[in-house]
């Protein structure tokens, strides 16, 4: 049952993001960028952890999901340093998706040729 | 006659303006659900490898941005997302798309001015805001406990 969860909220959050492609015009960096910040703040409303529970990868793989990373890091670094964890958190939750995407981005810089867009 | 994308798709949009949406939907929720999926079955089987919660969650993502770069290395991931939409944007495979893509694209550039800035042209806005989010909600938080 998790996996159709998964399955099904994923794929619902992702017709959102194509919701505000086709109606409002965003770039794919705004639907990005508004994505990430929504997941903060729906996980600081304590909204997001409910949906985690349920459906998983399904909540945690699309970027709202990075938000809601973000929000609960900064959270435990808060409980743990106070206030100066509202500067570590976010970035040490974040930590392994952004290396792991940077170390990606120049290894496949370094061994592959550009492909032609069109 | 040459056309940007961007004209391109105002002219696609003109042209078939409500089946587009819909079919644009399904496409998206079929892909990123799919992406979800194998996130979860990944999750699942890390966890069943004996990983904690939040390991075997940072596990999935880390080999979905590897599955992602490989195939954005191989072209295929464009050619899904030509289709798929916001399904193949939003999860974080989108994510490690929008960096590895122009990491590769810019390399004619250069390491430094191609290579390491063009990575972030996506990345860049989400970890600036994202961060900039959290470290508003870490300051409010740390009030909230102290009350």
């Amino acid at each position: 049952m998790g996996f159709v969860w998964a399955f099904v909220i994923g794929g619902l959050i992702c017709v959102v993001g194509q919701l505000l492609i086709d109606l409002t015009s965003f770039t794919p960096a705004r639907v990005l960028v508004t994505f990430v910040v929504s997941g903060v703040v729906l996980s600081a409303l304590g909204w997001y952890q409910p949906l985690v529970n349920l459906a998983g990868a399904g909540a945690s793989v699309p970027l709202i999901g990075f938000g809601h990373l973000l929000a609960q890091g900064v959270m435990d670094a808060v409980e743990s340093m106070g206030l100066l964890g509202a500067l570590t958190g976010g970035f040490t939750a974040a930590a392994a998706g952004i290396t792991a995407s940077l170390v990606c981005g120049v290894i496949a810089a370094v061994s592959s040729h550009s492909h032609d867009q069109n | 006659m040459k056309l940007t994308p961007e004209e391109y798709d105002g002219l696609s949009k003109q042209a078939s303006p409500k089946s587009k949406l819909l079919q644009d939907c399904l496409w998206a929720f079929g892909v990123g659900g799919a992406i979800c999926l194998l996130g979860e079955i990944l999750r699942q089987s890390y966890l069943a490898k004996g990983f904690t919660l939040t390991d075997a969650s940072t596990m999935a993502s880390v080999t979905l941005i590897v599955i992602s770069a490989v195939t954005t290395s191989l072209g295929w991931y464009q050619r899904l997302a030509a289709k798929a939409g916001a399904g193949t944007l939003v999860p974080i495979t989108g994510f490690a798309n929008s960096v590895v893509s122009p990491a590769i694209e810019f390399k004619s550039e250069g390491y430094v001015p191609g290579v390491g800035a063009k990575m972030f042209l996506i990345a860049g806005p989400v970890i600036v805001y994202g961060l900039a989010a959290s470290a508003v909600w870490g300051v409010i938080y740390c009030f909230i406990r102290t009350l």
